[in-house]
This record gives C-alpha cells, structure tokens and sequence, in this order.
C-alpha cells in the first residue's frame, strides 16, 4: 500500500539501461589511467543486476556513469533509449556510506530530492510514506548522529526512494554494516524491489551478497574491469545461503574471480 | 564494650541525603561576604578613600541574598543546583574582597594612585557612570557595525572563494598578502582616507573581522564531503541549491570558528582605534583615564571591557549552540 503511494506519480515500470561498448580512464597527473575497458551491459525493465568484482575494479565508476555524474571517454550509457547525459531524480545513487546531512533531520534528509526539485508542498506526505517504507516511523526528528549504521542506512534508502526512481544504483550499500544487519537488510532490498518494481544495479564485492540478491551478476576481471563471465541465478525469493544451485554458483564465481584454492 | 562501639560506628557510614535543603556552601559564603561587610564598615582606612559604608552596604547585601539563598535554594530547582555549583566561587570572591580591600584602603601596603581600593572603584561606578556608560554604547556600537560588516563580507568571500574558481583566482592572491598583515597595521592610511575617524575605525574593525571569517568560511565549504554534492545533483539540485543548503550549512561549523577569531581581532583594533583616533569608546576611556592618573577609573573601565567582550563571546557561543544543535561535543564556553 505505502510502495503503490510512491509510485503513483511516475509511470511504475523500471527504466531498461543499456551500457554500450564503455571505456573509461581518469585523468592521473602524467598518465591516464583506465578503469572501465569495453563493457557492455543491457538491463530489462525491472532486473536486479548485481555487479560483481575486486575492490577498486571500476564498477562504482560504472554507477557514477549511469548516474549522470560523469561522462564515459568511449561508448554510450543509455537509459530508456536516451543517452544519459546529466544526474536525473529517475536514477537515484545509493552508497556505501550513508551521507546523510548531518545538520538535518531523517525527515528533512528523506525531504531532501523533493526540495530540491520545489516539490515539497505538493508532494510533501511522500516523505512520511518512504520512512514508514524503511521501517523508520517515529525517528522522523531525529539527527544522522542519533541513529545506527543500519538506521542511517535506510534513511538513505528513503531518501532516493522519495524520488519515485525507475532505476536504483547500489553502490555496496550494505558494505558497512555489521554482518547481522546485513542480512535482514538484504532481505529488506529483495522485497522493496519486487513490491516496487524498479530495475535495480547493485555494486558489490561480497560473492554471496550478489547471489541471495540479483537475478543475474556480471563478474568483472581486475582493473581495468572487463567482463570476466555473467552468471543467470534463476531461483525463486527469498533465497537460502545454503541452497545447492548459489553454492555452485559461488563455487564458479570464485574461480572466475581466481579464488578457487 | 564491644557491642556499643559498634552501634556508635554505624551512624558515620549513613549516607547523607543528596539533595538537602540547607546549602552549607552558601551559608559559608554568605558568611564570608557579611564578614567582608563588616571587615570594611568597622576597620578604619589608612588612606583617604570615600565611599566606604557603601562597599559594605553592598558587601553585606549580597551576604544577605547569599544566607537567604542558602535557606531557600531547595524551592528553586534547577535553578538551585546551578547557584549551588557558584558556591565556592562566591565564598573565594568574599575572601578576595577582604583580601584587596586590607592591602588598599585598610593597610596602604599598595598605594595610590596606581592601585584602586574596591570602594575606589565603587567611586568610579556611582560618580561616572554616564561617562563611562556613553563610552560603552559608543563602542558596542563600533564595534557592532564594524564586525557585522566584516562579518558579512567574510562569510560571502569565503564561500565564492570555495564555490568559484575565477574569483578564487582572483580573491586568492589578494586574501594571502592582504589579509594576515594585522588591521592596526592600516591605522594612519584608514584615518587619512577615510572622512571621519568613525568611518575609519570601522572599516579597521570591518577589515580585523574579515579575515578569519573569510579564511575558515573557504576552507569549510572547500572541506565539504564531495558526495553531499553528487547526492543534491543525483536529486535534481540546481547550483543555487547546492551553494545554500548544501555548502554554507555543512560548513557552518568552521565558519563559527572564523566568527570566534574574528570577533577577538575585532576587540583588539576596537580599542588600538579608539586609543589613538577616536575621541569616544572604552578604549579612549582609559587612554583618558591614564592622562588624568585616574587608575582607579582605567580600572573600572577595564572591568567594564571584560565584562563586554565576554559578554559578546557568549552571545557568539550561545547562537552557535542554537544553530548547530545537530553536532555532538562541541567545546563549552
């Protein structure tokens, strides 16, 4: 009932992402350095895609291209057919670290997208819908300082989801937390996306974590990140860890990843 | 034998009530205070010094309040427990008092004119209080306009020079050899140029204000967690956005640290520019007072200036309290 509240204003469906033929590199002081090495990506409306690989591969890089924060050198990042070219409220970033505004409330920081956008007087009761979607009802005046790693979290959560996006960037969202929040949150992500419909990217390097969560992980080699292999994890939610198809497939990531041993 | 040692033993180990209605440390202080009264009303002065009976008038009220309060403070509250805190300090206050008036008006061991005896200063409150009144409005409002200006100018300068470029570019070079040379360094140029000396003191104070807040205005919103910004530009922030509710308030914490120092620099050209140009304000006060040998004037005056400063301070600390009541352990003043 709360997630059809916060669809209403936009048309519920994902957005289909397409990465075409990206290649990045950052400018270093004497020497360019290459991130992203030729990836090509095609995500349906409505997919959980987990991007898997080493830390510092270039995936978040990847988000930050799909964002709008930053241009690719080569190849095209498309959302919808149209080439993404700018940060949009449609495609929201969620990090690793929560970034909240400390000098704001949760209710003032889940406020944040529509006050930016000036739509805060019309569409202000979507605020109190996205903490409740987050579990959060009753903390809507408290300070980022006052709340738990888990907490803060899913204030960020709410915060994108204030937005009514139609695709969700995880960039290791769950990266931080202690490892017992870590679990009910996955299975908090799982049901928010299937209620809601939007196509999701998350960014890990947490083999398992991929597994429980995407329908489909894209394994990336080291950087610069090419895709080493994709694997289909064709099994129903919620997911069990010990489940013999995702401990064949951990096995197969692993050996893609070279930690087979 | 034994068995009576005991039962005397046990009533030492009771505790003691935690909040008794009888404060012991006013009652002392009081004490204190109306000792003071009387120290000062019987013994007779070795030097020539009015005002005596006033002192003690006075002494002995506050030792007055000081026993009421003692006997009432259980009906106050919080109110109460904060006097009680005070209370050491007002008993040592006491003993000061006694302390200074023995060395000055009773023994002559400091002698006049260059020390002050406490009715001495006394003196200076009920004879020239419009005088030094006057003086204190003129400065306050110097020292208002001046640092409001700086201020100000500070705080925009400091977040275009962290927002842009091109006035960084410009701004910088200019900030790094203008700003750290010290403000009274401009004294006889600001008199020369400047129509009135009023004018020119406030520029000095403006210009005193203006680099500190400047300074840690640019390095708080230089400092800023880059992700704030892509989180507001991922949500449809526009740059205006980002400038207002992003920069300025994730810098505002060292901003009031550049208010703190500005406001310190301030004080110190305030009265450098009324010592030497102004014929008004605290500062000409006690330049005047110097002329006179009137010490125990300069002391009044000084004790009136501190009283301002920190009065100013506080009122700086307390709106910073106010405003950034969303950080944790920030310093107590």
């Amino acid at each position: 009932m709360v997630s059809a509240n916060l669809q209403t204003a936009g048309s519920a469906a994902g957005m289909a992402v397409g990465i075409h033929g990206v290649s990045h590199s950052f400018q270093l002081e004497d020497r360019p350095l290459p991130v992203l090495d030729d990836v090509s990506i095609d995500v349906q409306p409505g997919e959980f895609v987990a991007l898997l690989g080493p830390s510092g591969c270039g995936k978040s890089t990847l988000l930050r291209l799909l964002a709008g924060l930053d241009q690719p050198s080569e190849g095209r990042v498309v959302g919808d057919g149209a080439d993404i070219t700018a940060p949009d409220p449609s495609r929201v970033l969620v990090f690793q670290d929560p970034t909240l505004y400390p000098w704001r409330t949760v209710q003032a920081n889940v406020a944040l997208g529509l006050e930016a956008r000036g739509l805060l007087k019309t569409q202000g009761h979507r605020v109190g819908d996205a903490i409740r979607l987050v579990g959060l009802a009753g903390f809507e005046t408290a300070y980022p300082h006052q709340l738990s790693g888990g907490m803060a979290q899913r204030v960020a959560l709410a915060r994108a989801l204030v937005n009514d996006p139609r695709l969700l960037l995880l960039d290791e969202p769950l990266g931080k937390l202690d490892s017992l929040t870590r679990l009910s949150m996955q299975g908090e992500l799982v049901s928010l996306w299937q209620r809601s419909g939007l196509t999701a990217l998350l960014v890990t390097h947490d083999v398992e974590e991929a597994l429980i969560l995407a329908q489909r992980v894209i394994v990336f080699s080291p950087r610069p990140a090419r895709i080493a292999a994709e694997l289909v994890v064709d099994r129903p939610y919620p997911r069990h860890r010990d489940d013999p198809h995702l401990v064949e497939l951990r096995r197969q990531a692993l050996s893609v990843l070279g930690l087979d041993s | 034998m034994s068995a009576s040692g005991i039962t005397v033993a046990a009533p030492g180990v009771t505790p003691r009530a935690s909040a008794p209605a009888l404060w012991l440390g006013g009652l002392l202080a009081g004490g204190i205070w109306l000792g003071a009264a009387a120290f000062t009303a019987w013994l007779p002065d070795e030097i020539e010094v009015g005002r005596t009976q006033e002192l003690a008038l006075l002494a002995a009220v506050l030792g007055g309040l000081a026993v009421l309060a003692a006997l009432t403070s259980g009906l106050f509250g919080e109110a109460g427990l904060k006097l009680r805190k005070a209370g050491p300090w007002l008993s040592v206050l006491g003993l000061a008092l006694i302390g200074w008036e023995w060395l000055t008006a009773k023994s002559g061991t400091l002698p006049l004119p260059f020390f002050a005896s406490p009715q001495g200063l006394l003196e200076v409150y009920l004879e020239d209080w419009p005088r030094l009144g006057e003086s204190v409005l003129r400065s306050l409002w110097l020292l208002l306009t001046g640092y409001a200006i700086g201020a100000f100018a500070g705080f925009v300068a400091g977040v275009a020079l962290g927002w842009s470029k091109a006035i960084g570019y410009w701004v910088h070079p200019v900030l790094r050899l203008i700003g750290p040379l010290p403000a009274t360094a401009w004294l006889p140029i600001a008199f020369f140029v400047f129509p009135t000396s009023g004018s020119a003191s406030t520029f000095l104070v403006a210009l005193a204000a203006w680099f500190p807040v400047t300074v840690l205005t640019w390095s708080g919103v230089v400092g800023v967690n880059r992700n704030y910004y892509d989180i507001a530009r991922t949500l449809g922030a526009s740059q205006t956005f980002l400038v207002l509710k992003v920069a300025i308030p994730a810098a505002l914490p060292q901003v009031f640290v550049g208010l703190f120092m500005g406001l310190g620099a301030s004080f110190s050209v305030l009265v450098v520019a009324e010592m030497l140009g102004v014929k008004a304000g605290l500062g000409w006060y006690l330049q005047w007072a110097q002329g006179w040998a009137a010490y125990g004037n300069m002391y009044a005056a000084l004790v009136v200036m501190a009283l301002m400063c920190s009065g100013l301070t506080t009122l700086l600390f307390k709106s910073r309290d106010r405003l950034l009541a969303w950080q944790k352990g920030t310093v107590r003043w």
